[in-house]
């Protein structure tokens, strides 16, 4: 089974460690959540699985092979963060086919009304910019987005953040999608409610570390999660 | 989970262009205030230096067409990451399997292009403003603007790129940008006045087109080079 292996992963900024050594590995059919306080590192984890920040040391791979920036992986990698990465200025389908476009994909009508539908935006207007969108529809657009080359590997940052709760449990219910769909899910969140609703294996990292590391068939209970949190951070 | 092979350098370039036209097209936002710039700027300097009947010197006349080109091109530089921004569009930009060199392309083109349209208007204001030679060396006049034009646009997309987070961006990006295009205005104010004189000297003219197209060639193979280290997260 693929998996996403970190090793010895450190990073430094400008003088200042980000991360220290940080080994995890997160299976697919999974959904991997990243915790920690603000300042653990957790974006700077992301960005690094992102190829967009290539680490100080140590290595990233995935189904043994190495995961750096500009790896032609990239392309196998879904991206959804707290903003949309979407073009305000233009439509859900345009935007949907100009990423089609750049990933080399399908991008038929019918293929982008199938793209829309499954994130719940089949009735948007056609002519309506994206500027115009809910913060919530931004959302469901941008995870049509990400999932429109058929990634391998998804990687959420904070993407409940601005969401209504009906927004979240949506969610929660596409995330488990995509793990029963076998692929690989790491998520980043301060929202442990939303990470013990979903998350099958959990990274706590405190200052740059990895002080938490431990996965449960079926999931965590959120007073359960609380507890591991408090225990590793002391938060 | 399928591996589509990616498309060629040439259509993901061509995509970037052709969304950033569309979306200019949609709003023509920064058109207009380039266009209404260059007319600002081409009135300005019409009104203090060119006396009236009289036809004014080929070097006053370029030098207020390429005034007005820079003017002009750098709102269209200060706005040409705008979009990707907002939202933070430039990280789904990044993490496309696009390479960066063809999303410095594809910004490059929409650039050039949107900066064309407002020189065709330019010339032809200025053609009407002080009824030089536009008429007998307008493919000429043309050749040097386009391959300014490109110069220009290439070291100056490399700026906006690097500023599409810094504070006070527009100030920025005339501070580091003009002391670069200094020789592509040069060449393009001495080759434009050389084919706009009463006798033009061809053979200058030609010589300051070259020199704007091996800019250009030095230009593009910089900022494609500089594009991937300009736009890394690290």
């Amino acid at each position: 089974m693929s998996a996403l292996e970190l090793s010895s992963v450190g990073k430094i900024y400008g003088g200042r460690r980000a991360l220290h050594a940080v080994t995890a590995r997160f299976e697919a059919g999974r959904v991997g959540a990243v915790l920690g306080p603000n300042g653990a590192g957790k974006t700077t984890l992301l960005s690094i699985l992102s190829t967009l920040v290539s680490p100080s040391s140590g290595t990233v791979r995935w189904d043994g092979a190495p995961l750096e920036r500009g790896s032609p992986l990239r392309a196998r990698i879904g991206y959804v963060g707290h903003d949309p990465g979407l073009y305000g200025d233009l439509t859900a389908r345009e935007n949907l086919r100009f990423f089609c476009a750049l990933h080399g994909q399908d991008a038929t009508p019918a293929r982008l009304d199938r793209l829309l539908a499954r994130v719940g935006l089949a009735d948007v207007p056609a002519d309506a910019s994206a500027r115009t969108f809910s913060r919530g529809m931004q959302q469901r657009l941008a995870l049509a987005r990400a999932l429109a080359h058929d990634p391998a590997l998804l990687l959420f940052d904070e993407p409940s953040s601005a969401l209504d709760p009906a927004g979240a449990a949506w969610l929660q219910t596409e995330l488990a999608a995509e793990r029963a769909a076998g692929r690989t899910v790491v998520l980043v969140t301060h929202d442990l409610e939303a990470a013990a609703a979903i998350a099958d294996h959990v990274v706590v990292l405190r200052r740059g570390r990895v002080v938490r590391d431990e996965a449960r068939e079926g999931g965590f209970q959120a007073d359960a999660l609380r507890a591991l949190y408090r225990e590793a951070t002391g938060d | 989970m399928t591996d589509a092979p990616a498309p060629g350098f040439v259509r993901q370039a061509l995509s970037i262009a052709a969304k950033d036209l569309r979306i200019e097209w949609r709003s023509r936002e920064v058109f207009a205030t380039m266009t209404f710039l260059a007319v600002v700027v081409v009135l300005i300097f019409s009104f203090a230096f060119v006396v009236e009947g009289a036809r004014p010197p080929a070097p006053v006349v370029a030098g207020i067409l390429w005034v007005a080109v820079v003017v002009s091109g750098t709102v269209a530089l200060s706005r040409a990451f705008d979009r990707e921004r907002e939202g933070e569009a430039i990280r789904s930009l990044l993490m496309s399997p696009a390479p960066r060199s063809a999303i410095y392309v594809g910004k490059l083109a929409a650039t050039v292009c949107l900066m064309l349209v407002t020189e065709t208007v330019l010339t032809g204001l200025c053609a009407i403003l002080f009824a030089t030679g536009f008429d007998e060396m307008l493919a000429r006049v043309a050749l040097l603007l386009a391959l300014g034009t490109v110069g220009f646009a290439a070291v100056g997309c490399i700026f906006s790129a690097a500023l599409l987070r810094a504070r006070g961006r527009d100030a920025l990006l005339a501070t580091l940008l003009y002391p670069i295009i200094v020789p592509i205005v040069i060449a393009g104010a001495r080759g434009t006045a050389q084919l706009l004189d009463l006798k033009p000297d061809l053979e200058g003219a030609r010589f300051w087109t070259q020199f704007l197209f091996a800019l250009d060639i030095l230009f593009i193979t910089a900022g494609v080079w500089a594009f991937e280290p300009v736009v890394g997260g690290d």
